[in-house]
Protein backbone atom coordinates (compact mmCIF):
# COMPACT_ATOMS: atom_id res chain seq x y z
CA UNK A 1 0.00 0.00 0.00
CA UNK A 2 1.73 3.15 -1.14
CA UNK A 3 -0.02 5.40 1.39
CA UNK A 4 1.53 3.72 4.43
CA UNK A 5 4.93 4.21 2.89
CA UNK A 6 4.19 7.87 2.24
CA UNK A 7 3.51 8.42 5.89
CA UNK A 8 6.36 6.33 7.22
CA UNK A 9 8.93 7.79 4.91
CA UNK A 10 9.96 11.41 5.30
CA UNK A 11 11.59 11.19 1.95
CA UNK A 12 9.78 12.30 -1.16
CA UNK A 13 11.16 12.43 -4.68
CA UNK A 14 11.18 16.25 -4.58
CA UNK A 15 13.71 16.20 -1.72
CA UNK A 16 16.29 13.98 -3.32
CA UNK A 17 18.61 16.81 -4.30
CA UNK A 18 18.65 15.83 -7.96
CA UNK A 19 17.60 18.03 -10.87
CA UNK A 20 19.32 21.08 -12.36
CA UNK A 21 20.58 23.89 -10.09
CA UNK A 22 19.85 21.78 -7.02
CA UNK A 23 22.38 23.73 -4.91
CA UNK A 24 19.91 26.64 -4.80
CA UNK A 25 16.60 25.48 -6.24
CA UNK A 26 15.19 22.93 -3.83
CA UNK A 27 12.02 22.19 -5.73
CA UNK A 28 9.73 23.26 -8.56
CA UNK A 29 5.98 23.06 -8.34
CA UNK A 30 3.11 23.60 -10.75
CA UNK A 31 -0.48 23.66 -9.53
CA UNK A 32 -3.61 24.14 -11.65
CA UNK A 33 -7.18 24.71 -10.48
CA UNK A 34 -10.09 22.97 -12.22
CA UNK A 35 -13.82 22.84 -11.48
CA UNK A 36 -16.61 20.57 -12.63
CA UNK A 37 -19.19 22.30 -14.80
CA UNK A 38 -22.39 21.00 -13.20
CA UNK A 39 -21.80 21.69 -9.50
CA UNK A 40 -21.35 24.77 -7.28
CA UNK A 41 -17.81 25.52 -6.12
CA UNK A 42 -16.66 23.68 -2.96
CA UNK A 43 -17.61 26.32 -0.38
CA UNK A 44 -21.27 26.03 -1.47
CA UNK A 45 -21.41 22.23 -1.82
CA UNK A 46 -23.71 20.13 0.36
CA UNK A 47 -21.96 17.15 1.97
CA UNK A 48 -23.72 14.95 -0.58
CA UNK A 49 -22.49 16.99 -3.54
CA UNK A 50 -18.98 17.02 -2.07
CA UNK A 51 -19.17 13.23 -2.14
CA UNK A 52 -20.28 13.38 -5.78
CA UNK A 53 -17.18 15.39 -6.70
CA UNK A 54 -14.93 12.88 -4.94
CA UNK A 55 -16.68 9.94 -6.68
CA UNK A 56 -16.40 11.61 -10.09
CA UNK A 57 -12.68 12.26 -9.64
CA UNK A 58 -12.19 8.73 -8.31
CA UNK A 59 -13.79 7.29 -11.45
CA UNK A 60 -11.72 9.57 -13.69
CA UNK A 61 -8.50 8.70 -11.84
CA UNK A 62 -9.23 5.00 -12.44
CA UNK A 63 -9.88 5.52 -16.15
CA UNK A 64 -7.62 4.15 -18.87
CA UNK A 65 -6.90 7.71 -20.10
CA UNK A 66 -5.41 8.76 -16.75
CA UNK A 67 -3.49 5.50 -16.25
CA UNK A 68 -1.94 5.89 -19.66
CA UNK A 69 -1.02 9.57 -19.28
CA UNK A 70 -0.17 9.83 -15.58
CA UNK A 71 0.19 6.34 -14.11
CA UNK A 72 -1.42 4.63 -11.14
CA UNK A 73 -3.17 6.96 -8.68
CA UNK A 74 -4.71 6.35 -5.25
CA UNK A 75 -7.69 8.37 -3.97
CA UNK A 76 -7.87 8.84 -0.20
CA UNK A 77 -10.65 10.67 1.65
CA UNK A 78 -9.22 12.92 4.34
CA UNK A 79 -11.45 11.34 7.02
CA UNK A 80 -9.74 7.98 6.43
CA UNK A 81 -6.54 9.46 7.88
CA UNK A 82 -5.54 10.28 11.46
CA UNK A 83 -4.91 13.97 12.33
CA UNK A 84 -1.16 13.33 12.44
CA UNK A 85 -1.19 11.62 9.04
CA UNK A 86 -3.10 14.56 7.56
CA UNK A 87 -0.58 17.02 9.00
CA UNK A 88 2.27 14.94 7.53
CA UNK A 89 0.85 15.41 4.04
CA UNK A 90 0.99 19.17 4.66
CA UNK A 91 4.55 19.03 5.97
CA UNK A 92 5.62 17.15 2.85
CA UNK A 93 3.96 19.88 0.75
CA UNK A 94 1.65 17.36 -0.87
CA UNK A 95 -1.49 19.19 0.27
CA UNK A 96 -2.20 22.70 1.56
CA UNK A 97 -3.29 23.44 5.15
CA UNK A 98 -6.72 24.43 3.76
CA UNK A 99 -7.42 20.78 3.00
CA UNK A 100 -7.44 20.10 6.77
CA UNK A 101 -10.41 22.38 7.43
CA UNK A 102 -13.78 20.72 7.03
CA UNK A 103 -11.85 17.62 6.03
CA UNK A 104 -14.88 15.28 5.95
CA UNK A 105 -15.71 16.60 2.49
CA UNK A 106 -12.21 16.54 1.10
CA UNK A 107 -9.87 14.02 -0.44
CA UNK A 108 -6.42 13.70 -1.96
CA UNK A 109 -5.18 11.77 -4.97
CA UNK A 110 -1.56 10.58 -4.83
CA UNK A 111 0.84 8.89 -7.17
CA UNK A 112 3.18 6.51 -5.40
CA UNK A 113 6.30 8.59 -6.01
CA UNK A 114 4.45 11.71 -4.73
CA UNK A 115 5.40 13.64 -7.84
CA UNK A 116 1.74 14.07 -8.78
CA UNK A 117 -1.13 14.79 -6.42
CA UNK A 118 -4.64 16.23 -6.64
CA UNK A 119 -6.51 17.98 -3.84
CA UNK A 120 -10.27 17.47 -4.07
CA UNK A 121 -12.72 20.10 -2.73
CA UNK A 122 -10.13 22.55 -1.50
CA UNK A 123 -11.00 26.04 -2.77
CA UNK A 124 -11.70 24.51 -6.20
CA UNK A 125 -13.04 21.04 -7.01
CA UNK A 126 -9.62 19.93 -8.24
CA UNK A 127 -6.15 21.28 -7.65
CA UNK A 128 -3.63 19.27 -9.65
CA UNK A 129 -0.04 19.45 -8.45
CA UNK A 130 3.35 18.31 -9.64
CA UNK A 131 6.38 18.66 -7.38
CA UNK A 132 9.90 17.95 -8.67
CA UNK A 133 13.40 18.48 -7.27
CA UNK A 134 15.62 21.25 -8.68
CA UNK A 135 14.67 23.69 -11.42
CA UNK A 136 12.23 21.62 -13.50
CA UNK A 137 9.24 23.88 -14.06
CA UNK A 138 8.78 22.88 -17.71
CA UNK A 139 8.84 19.21 -16.78
CA UNK A 140 6.40 19.82 -13.93
CA UNK A 141 4.00 21.66 -16.25
CA UNK A 142 4.17 18.84 -18.81
CA UNK A 143 3.31 16.24 -16.17
CA UNK A 144 0.40 18.29 -14.82
CA UNK A 145 -0.75 18.96 -18.36
CA UNK A 146 -0.80 15.23 -19.17
CA UNK A 147 -2.70 14.39 -15.96
CA UNK A 148 -5.14 17.21 -16.77
CA UNK A 149 -5.73 15.80 -20.28
CA UNK A 150 -6.32 12.36 -18.79
CA UNK A 151 -8.87 13.66 -16.27
CA UNK A 152 -10.60 15.86 -18.85
CA UNK A 153 -11.22 12.81 -21.03
CA UNK A 154 -14.07 11.95 -18.64
CA UNK A 155 -14.70 15.08 -16.51
CA UNK A 156 -16.59 18.15 -17.80
CA UNK A 157 -14.67 21.22 -16.69
CA UNK A 158 -16.12 24.68 -16.09
CA UNK A 159 -14.48 26.55 -18.97
CA UNK A 160 -15.35 29.80 -20.71
CA UNK A 161 -14.13 30.70 -24.21
CA UNK A 162 -13.07 34.16 -23.14
CA UNK A 163 -12.08 33.72 -19.51
CA UNK A 164 -10.59 30.24 -19.63
CA UNK A 165 -10.84 27.85 -16.68
CA UNK A 166 -13.35 29.17 -14.14
CA UNK A 167 -12.26 29.18 -10.51
CA UNK A 168 -13.89 29.99 -7.18
CA UNK A 169 -11.57 32.93 -6.63
CA UNK A 170 -11.42 35.33 -9.61
CA UNK A 171 -7.69 35.84 -8.99
CA UNK A 172 -7.08 32.34 -10.40
CA UNK A 173 -9.29 32.50 -13.48
CA UNK A 174 -7.73 31.82 -16.90
CA UNK A 175 -5.02 29.20 -16.71
CA UNK A 176 -5.80 28.52 -13.05
CA UNK A 177 -2.06 27.99 -12.77
CA UNK A 178 0.30 28.75 -9.94
CA UNK A 179 3.92 27.86 -10.75
CA UNK A 180 6.51 28.22 -8.00
CA UNK A 181 10.10 27.49 -7.06
CA UNK A 182 11.48 26.97 -3.56
CA UNK A 183 14.87 28.64 -3.28
CA UNK A 184 17.59 28.51 -0.63
CA UNK A 185 19.18 31.97 -0.56
CA UNK A 186 21.53 32.16 2.44
CA UNK A 187 24.15 34.10 0.46
CA UNK A 188 21.86 37.00 -0.40
CA UNK A 189 20.58 37.09 3.17
CA UNK A 190 24.12 37.15 4.62
CA UNK A 191 25.34 39.96 2.36
CA UNK A 192 22.14 41.84 3.15
CA UNK A 193 20.95 42.15 -0.45
CA UNK A 194 17.82 40.06 -0.10
CA UNK A 195 15.39 42.91 0.53
CA UNK A 196 16.26 44.76 -2.63
CA UNK A 197 16.19 41.60 -4.71
CA UNK A 198 12.80 40.55 -3.41
CA UNK A 199 11.35 44.02 -3.86
CA UNK A 200 12.46 43.93 -7.50
CA UNK A 201 10.83 40.54 -8.03
CA UNK A 202 7.50 41.68 -6.66
CA UNK A 203 7.44 44.38 -9.33
CA UNK A 204 7.48 41.68 -12.05
CA UNK A 205 4.05 40.24 -11.29
CA UNK A 206 5.57 37.58 -9.05
CA UNK A 207 4.92 36.88 -5.38
CA UNK A 208 7.65 36.08 -2.86
CA UNK A 209 7.14 34.62 0.54
CA UNK A 210 9.27 33.04 3.20
CA UNK A 211 8.68 29.36 3.64
CA UNK A 212 7.64 28.23 7.13
CA UNK A 213 8.23 31.80 8.29
CA UNK A 214 5.83 34.46 9.40
CA UNK A 215 5.52 37.59 7.31
CA UNK A 216 8.79 38.56 5.72
CA UNK A 217 10.97 36.48 8.05
CA UNK A 218 12.03 33.39 6.14
CA UNK A 219 13.01 30.55 8.44
CA UNK A 220 15.99 28.66 7.04
CA UNK A 221 16.47 31.28 4.30
CA UNK A 222 13.92 29.41 2.18
CA UNK A 223 11.86 31.52 -0.20
CA UNK A 224 9.02 30.62 -2.49
CA UNK A 225 8.50 32.60 -5.67
CA UNK A 226 5.33 32.20 -7.71
CA UNK A 227 3.37 33.87 -10.50
CA UNK A 228 0.51 36.17 -9.57
CA UNK A 229 -1.08 36.60 -12.98
CA UNK A 230 -3.21 33.76 -14.38
CA UNK A 231 -5.15 35.52 -17.15
CA UNK A 232 -3.82 36.60 -20.55
CA UNK A 233 -0.66 34.52 -20.55
CA UNK A 234 -0.23 30.97 -21.83
CA UNK A 235 1.01 28.39 -19.35
CA UNK A 236 4.31 28.04 -21.23
CA UNK A 237 4.86 31.82 -21.01
CA UNK A 238 4.17 31.89 -17.27
CA UNK A 239 6.67 29.06 -16.78
CA UNK A 240 9.27 30.68 -19.03
CA UNK A 241 8.94 34.00 -17.16
CA UNK A 242 9.43 32.35 -13.79
CA UNK A 243 12.42 30.36 -15.06
CA UNK A 244 14.13 33.47 -16.35
CA UNK A 245 13.66 35.34 -13.06
CA UNK A 246 14.90 32.28 -11.18
CA UNK A 247 18.03 32.12 -13.35
CA UNK A 248 18.70 35.78 -12.61
CA UNK A 249 18.37 35.06 -8.89
CA UNK A 250 20.67 32.05 -9.18
CA UNK A 251 23.34 34.29 -10.64
CA UNK A 252 22.99 36.80 -7.82
CA UNK A 253 22.98 34.14 -5.10
CA UNK A 254 26.10 32.50 -6.56
CA UNK A 255 27.86 35.87 -6.77
CA UNK A 256 26.99 36.53 -3.12
CA UNK A 257 28.30 33.11 -2.08
CA UNK A 258 31.50 33.69 -4.02
CA UNK A 259 32.02 37.10 -2.44
CA UNK A 260 31.46 35.61 1.00
CA UNK A 261 33.98 32.79 0.48
CA UNK A 262 36.48 35.33 -0.84
CA UNK A 263 36.02 38.27 1.55
CA UNK A 264 34.67 36.60 4.67
CA UNK A 265 36.28 33.21 4.50
CA UNK A 266 36.94 32.72 8.24
CA UNK A 267 33.59 34.09 9.35
CA UNK A 268 31.81 31.80 6.91
CA UNK A 269 33.82 28.73 7.91
CA UNK A 270 33.17 29.59 11.56
CA UNK A 271 29.44 29.91 10.99
CA UNK A 272 29.20 26.63 9.08
CA UNK A 273 31.45 24.84 11.57
CA UNK A 274 29.40 26.03 14.54
CA UNK A 275 26.16 24.94 12.90
CA UNK A 276 27.68 21.54 12.15
CA UNK A 277 28.96 21.16 15.71
CA UNK A 278 25.68 22.09 17.34
CA UNK A 279 23.60 19.89 15.02
CA UNK A 280 25.95 16.98 15.70
CA UNK A 281 25.95 17.27 19.47
CA UNK A 282 22.99 19.28 20.79
CA UNK A 283 20.40 17.47 22.91
CA UNK A 284 17.54 20.01 22.84
CA UNK A 285 16.66 21.92 19.70
CA UNK A 286 13.72 24.12 18.80
CA UNK A 287 12.34 24.10 15.28
CA UNK A 288 13.56 27.68 14.63
CA UNK A 289 17.11 26.83 15.72
CA UNK A 290 17.08 23.67 13.60
CA UNK A 291 15.97 25.61 10.52
CA UNK A 292 18.67 28.24 11.01
CA UNK A 293 21.48 25.75 11.59
CA UNK A 294 20.39 23.42 8.79
CA UNK A 295 20.46 26.40 6.44
CA UNK A 296 24.05 27.23 7.48
CA UNK A 297 25.10 23.61 7.13
CA UNK A 298 23.51 23.33 3.69
CA UNK A 299 25.46 26.39 2.55
CA UNK A 300 28.66 24.76 3.85
CA UNK A 301 27.88 21.57 1.93
CA UNK A 302 27.19 23.52 -1.29
CA UNK A 303 30.49 25.40 -0.91
CA UNK A 304 32.27 22.09 -0.30
CA UNK A 305 33.40 23.09 3.17
CA UNK A 306 31.63 19.98 4.48
CA UNK A 307 32.08 16.97 2.28
CA UNK A 308 30.65 13.87 3.90
CA UNK A 309 26.99 14.87 4.08
CA UNK A 310 24.69 14.99 1.02
CA UNK A 311 22.65 18.20 0.62
CA UNK A 312 19.53 16.07 0.14
CA UNK A 313 19.80 14.97 3.78
CA UNK A 314 19.34 18.58 4.88
CA UNK A 315 16.12 18.95 2.86
CA UNK A 316 14.89 15.69 4.34
CA UNK A 317 15.76 16.86 7.87
CA UNK A 318 13.88 20.13 7.37
CA UNK A 319 10.71 18.12 6.72
CA UNK A 320 11.47 15.32 9.19
CA UNK A 321 11.86 17.71 12.13
CA UNK A 322 8.46 19.41 11.66
CA UNK A 323 6.06 18.74 14.56
CA UNK A 324 3.74 16.13 12.97
CA UNK A 325 6.62 14.07 11.66
CA UNK A 326 8.22 14.00 15.10
CA UNK A 327 4.95 12.85 16.68
CA UNK A 328 4.61 10.20 14.00
CA UNK A 329 8.20 9.00 14.37
CA UNK A 330 7.86 8.87 18.15
CA UNK A 331 4.56 7.02 17.86
CA UNK A 332 2.86 9.15 20.56
CA UNK A 333 1.96 12.73 21.45
CA UNK A 334 4.97 14.81 22.55
CA UNK A 335 5.10 17.85 24.82
CA UNK A 336 6.99 20.86 23.39
CA UNK A 337 10.06 20.05 25.45
CA UNK A 338 9.98 16.36 24.52
CA UNK A 339 9.63 17.42 20.91
CA UNK A 340 12.79 19.52 21.07
CA UNK A 341 14.66 16.63 22.66
CA UNK A 342 13.38 14.19 20.06
CA UNK A 343 14.24 16.60 17.22
CA UNK A 344 17.85 16.95 18.41
CA UNK A 345 18.17 13.17 18.75
CA UNK A 346 16.83 12.58 15.26
CA UNK A 347 19.23 15.08 13.72
CA UNK A 348 22.23 13.58 15.57
CA UNK A 349 21.27 10.09 14.45
CA UNK A 350 20.72 11.05 10.79
CA UNK A 351 23.99 12.96 10.53
CA UNK A 352 25.94 10.11 12.16
CA UNK A 353 24.35 7.60 9.76
CA UNK A 354 25.21 9.75 6.73
CA UNK A 355 28.85 9.97 7.80
CA UNK A 356 29.18 6.20 8.07
CA UNK A 357 28.30 5.56 4.45
CA UNK B 1 5.92 27.50 37.25
CA UNK B 2 4.52 30.46 35.36
CA UNK B 3 0.91 30.20 34.28
CA UNK B 4 -0.51 31.24 30.93
CA UNK B 5 -1.77 34.84 30.91
CA UNK B 6 -4.71 33.95 28.71
CA UNK B 7 -6.28 30.82 30.15
CA UNK B 8 -4.64 30.92 33.62
CA UNK B 9 -4.69 27.13 33.63
CA UNK B 10 -1.82 25.64 31.71
CA UNK B 11 1.88 26.44 32.20
CA UNK B 12 3.30 29.25 30.02
CA UNK B 13 5.90 27.90 27.64
CA UNK B 14 5.84 30.49 24.83
CA UNK B 15 6.71 34.17 24.98
CA UNK B 16 4.90 36.11 22.30
CA UNK B 17 6.13 39.63 21.56
CA UNK B 18 3.88 41.98 19.65
CA UNK B 19 4.88 45.39 18.39
CA UNK B 20 1.95 47.62 17.50
CA UNK B 21 2.55 51.28 16.62
CA UNK B 22 5.93 51.16 18.32
CA UNK B 23 4.44 49.72 21.54
CA UNK B 24 6.08 46.48 22.60
CA UNK B 25 4.07 43.97 24.54
CA UNK B 26 5.11 40.50 25.66
CA UNK B 27 2.67 37.76 26.59
CA UNK B 28 3.44 34.53 28.38
CA UNK B 29 1.28 31.81 26.92
CA UNK B 30 0.67 28.09 26.97
CA UNK B 31 1.03 26.25 23.69
CA UNK B 32 -2.68 25.97 22.98
CA UNK B 33 -3.41 29.67 23.57
CA UNK B 34 -0.40 30.66 21.50
CA UNK B 35 -1.67 28.54 18.67
CA UNK B 36 -5.13 30.08 18.89
CA UNK B 37 -3.69 33.58 18.85
CA UNK B 38 -1.47 32.63 15.96
CA UNK B 39 -4.42 31.28 14.00
CA UNK B 40 -6.14 34.63 14.53
CA UNK B 41 -3.22 36.80 13.57
CA UNK B 42 -0.87 34.95 11.27
CA UNK B 43 -2.11 31.42 10.90
CA UNK B 44 -2.50 30.20 7.34
CA UNK B 45 -1.56 33.49 5.81
CA UNK B 46 -1.40 33.63 2.04
CA UNK B 47 -4.79 32.32 0.89
CA UNK B 48 -6.87 34.14 3.46
CA UNK B 49 -4.98 37.38 3.03
CA UNK B 50 -5.43 37.25 -0.70
CA UNK B 51 -9.16 36.77 -0.27
CA UNK B 52 -9.45 39.61 2.19
CA UNK B 53 -7.52 41.82 -0.12
CA UNK B 54 -9.61 40.81 -3.10
CA UNK B 55 -12.80 41.14 -1.12
CA UNK B 56 -11.71 44.71 -0.42
CA UNK B 57 -11.22 45.37 -4.11
CA UNK B 58 -14.59 43.88 -4.92
CA UNK B 59 -16.26 45.75 -2.11
CA UNK B 60 -15.12 49.03 -3.64
CA UNK B 61 -16.12 47.89 -7.08
CA UNK B 62 -19.55 46.77 -5.98
CA UNK B 63 -20.14 49.58 -3.49
CA UNK B 64 -18.88 52.81 -5.03
CA UNK B 65 -18.26 55.49 -2.40
CA UNK B 66 -21.53 57.26 -1.67
CA UNK B 67 -21.40 60.54 -3.54
CA UNK B 68 -25.12 61.10 -4.01
CA UNK B 69 -28.15 59.37 -2.65
CA UNK B 70 -27.47 55.66 -2.24
CA UNK B 71 -28.88 53.66 -5.12
CA UNK B 72 -30.78 50.51 -4.30
CA UNK B 73 -28.95 47.38 -5.44
CA UNK B 74 -29.56 46.58 -9.11
CA UNK B 75 -32.15 43.96 -9.88
CA UNK B 76 -30.78 40.49 -10.59
CA UNK B 77 -27.83 40.98 -8.24
CA UNK B 78 -27.84 37.27 -7.62
CA UNK B 79 -26.63 34.26 -9.58
CA UNK B 80 -29.65 32.33 -10.78
CA UNK B 81 -27.76 29.05 -10.89
CA UNK B 82 -26.39 28.86 -7.33
CA UNK B 83 -28.13 31.76 -5.59
CA UNK B 84 -24.96 33.62 -4.59
CA UNK B 85 -25.67 37.33 -4.01
CA UNK B 86 -23.39 40.25 -4.81
CA UNK B 87 -23.18 41.05 -1.12
CA UNK B 88 -22.01 37.51 -0.30
CA UNK B 89 -19.45 37.68 -3.06
CA UNK B 90 -18.15 41.08 -1.99
CA UNK B 91 -17.75 39.76 1.54
CA UNK B 92 -16.02 36.43 0.78
CA UNK B 93 -14.21 37.11 -2.46
CA UNK B 94 -15.34 33.70 -3.75
CA UNK B 95 -17.80 33.02 -6.55
CA UNK B 96 -20.40 30.29 -6.14
CA UNK B 97 -20.28 28.43 -9.45
CA UNK B 98 -19.21 28.70 -13.09
CA UNK B 99 -22.45 30.49 -14.01
CA UNK B 100 -21.62 33.32 -11.56
CA UNK B 101 -19.11 34.57 -14.10
CA UNK B 102 -22.04 35.26 -16.45
CA UNK B 103 -24.23 36.96 -13.86
CA UNK B 104 -21.49 39.11 -12.36
CA UNK B 105 -19.44 39.35 -15.55
CA UNK B 106 -19.62 43.07 -16.24
CA UNK B 107 -18.87 43.97 -12.66
CA UNK B 108 -15.91 41.61 -12.64
CA UNK B 109 -14.15 42.97 -15.72
CA UNK B 110 -12.53 45.97 -14.00
CA UNK B 111 -11.33 43.64 -11.26
CA UNK B 112 -9.73 41.30 -13.77
CA UNK B 113 -8.10 44.24 -15.48
CA UNK B 114 -6.69 45.44 -12.17
CA UNK B 115 -5.37 42.05 -11.11
CA UNK B 116 -4.27 40.57 -14.42
CA UNK B 117 -4.09 43.57 -16.76
CA UNK B 118 -6.42 41.84 -19.25
CA UNK B 119 -9.75 40.06 -19.54
CA UNK B 120 -8.88 37.38 -22.10
CA UNK B 121 -7.58 33.88 -21.53
CA UNK B 122 -4.62 32.95 -23.73
CA UNK B 123 -3.67 29.54 -22.39
CA UNK B 124 -4.72 25.93 -22.53
CA UNK B 125 -8.13 24.88 -23.85
CA UNK B 126 -9.72 21.55 -22.82
CA UNK B 127 -8.89 18.84 -25.34
CA UNK B 128 -12.30 17.17 -25.52
CA UNK B 129 -14.73 20.06 -24.92
CA UNK B 130 -12.67 23.00 -26.14
CA UNK B 131 -13.18 22.25 -29.88
CA UNK B 132 -13.63 25.53 -31.72
CA UNK B 133 -11.77 27.77 -29.25
CA UNK B 134 -8.71 25.68 -29.74
CA UNK B 135 -8.61 26.36 -33.47
CA UNK B 136 -9.40 30.06 -33.02
CA UNK B 137 -6.56 30.43 -30.51
CA UNK B 138 -4.17 28.60 -32.79
CA UNK B 139 -5.04 30.96 -35.65
CA UNK B 140 -4.39 33.97 -33.38
CA UNK B 141 -0.98 32.60 -32.45
CA UNK B 142 -0.05 31.92 -36.07
CA UNK B 143 -1.11 35.43 -37.08
CA UNK B 144 1.17 36.87 -34.44
CA UNK B 145 4.03 34.70 -35.61
CA UNK B 146 3.38 35.76 -39.22
CA UNK B 147 3.55 39.42 -38.26
CA UNK B 148 6.88 38.84 -36.52
CA UNK B 149 8.19 36.93 -39.54
CA UNK B 150 7.27 39.84 -41.83
CA UNK B 151 8.99 42.29 -39.48
CA UNK B 152 12.13 40.20 -39.69
CA UNK B 153 11.70 40.07 -43.47
CA UNK B 154 11.45 36.27 -43.45
CA UNK B 155 8.88 36.23 -46.23
CA UNK B 156 9.10 32.56 -47.08
CA UNK B 157 8.28 31.65 -43.47
CA UNK B 158 5.47 34.23 -43.47
CA UNK B 159 3.96 32.67 -46.58
CA UNK B 160 4.01 29.22 -44.96
CA UNK B 161 2.28 30.63 -41.90
CA UNK B 162 -0.34 32.37 -44.07
CA UNK B 163 -1.14 29.04 -45.75
CA UNK B 164 -1.56 27.28 -42.41
CA UNK B 165 -3.85 30.08 -41.22
CA UNK B 166 -6.02 29.78 -44.35
CA UNK B 167 -6.29 26.04 -43.90
CA UNK B 168 -7.41 26.39 -40.29
CA UNK B 169 -9.91 29.11 -41.22
CA UNK B 170 -11.37 26.84 -43.86
CA UNK B 171 -11.69 24.08 -41.28
CA UNK B 172 -13.57 26.44 -38.97
CA UNK B 173 -15.94 27.51 -41.74
CA UNK B 174 -16.73 23.93 -42.68
CA UNK B 175 -17.40 23.11 -39.03
CA UNK B 176 -19.70 26.11 -38.70
CA UNK B 177 -21.61 25.10 -41.83
CA UNK B 178 -21.93 21.54 -40.57
CA UNK B 179 -23.30 22.86 -37.26
CA UNK B 180 -25.71 25.16 -39.07
CA UNK B 181 -27.13 22.39 -41.25
CA UNK B 182 -27.41 20.16 -38.17
CA UNK B 183 -29.46 22.84 -36.46
CA UNK B 184 -31.62 23.31 -39.57
CA UNK B 185 -32.36 19.62 -39.84
CA UNK B 186 -33.38 19.64 -36.16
Amino acid sequence: MPLKETLNNAHSHWMDGSGPEADIVISSRVRVARNLAQLPFPHLLSPQQAGQVIDAVRAAADSAAVREKAGELTVIRMNELTPVDRQILVEKHLISPDLLEDFERKAVVLREDEVLSVMINEEDHLRLQCLLPGLQLNEAWQLVNALDDGLEATLDYAFDEKLGYLTACPTNVGTGMRASVMLHLPGLVLVNQIRGVLAAISKLGLTVRGLYGEGTEAAGNLFQISNQITLGQAEEDIVAGLISVTRQLLGQERAAREALSRERKEQLADRVGRAYGVLKHACIMSSEEAMRLLSDLRLGINLEMIKNIPASLITELIVLTRPAFLVHAAGRELSPVERDVYRAKLIRRKIAAAQQC
Amino acid sequence: MMECERCHQRPAVIFLTEITNGQKRTMRLCEQCAREIQAESFGFLPQIDLHNFLAGLLHNEFNPPASGPAEPPAAGARCEACGLTEAQFARQGLLGCGECYKYFGERLEPVFRRIHGTTCHAGKVPERTGGRVKVVNRIERLKLEMKEAINREEFERAAQLRDSIRELEKELQQEDQAHASERNSE
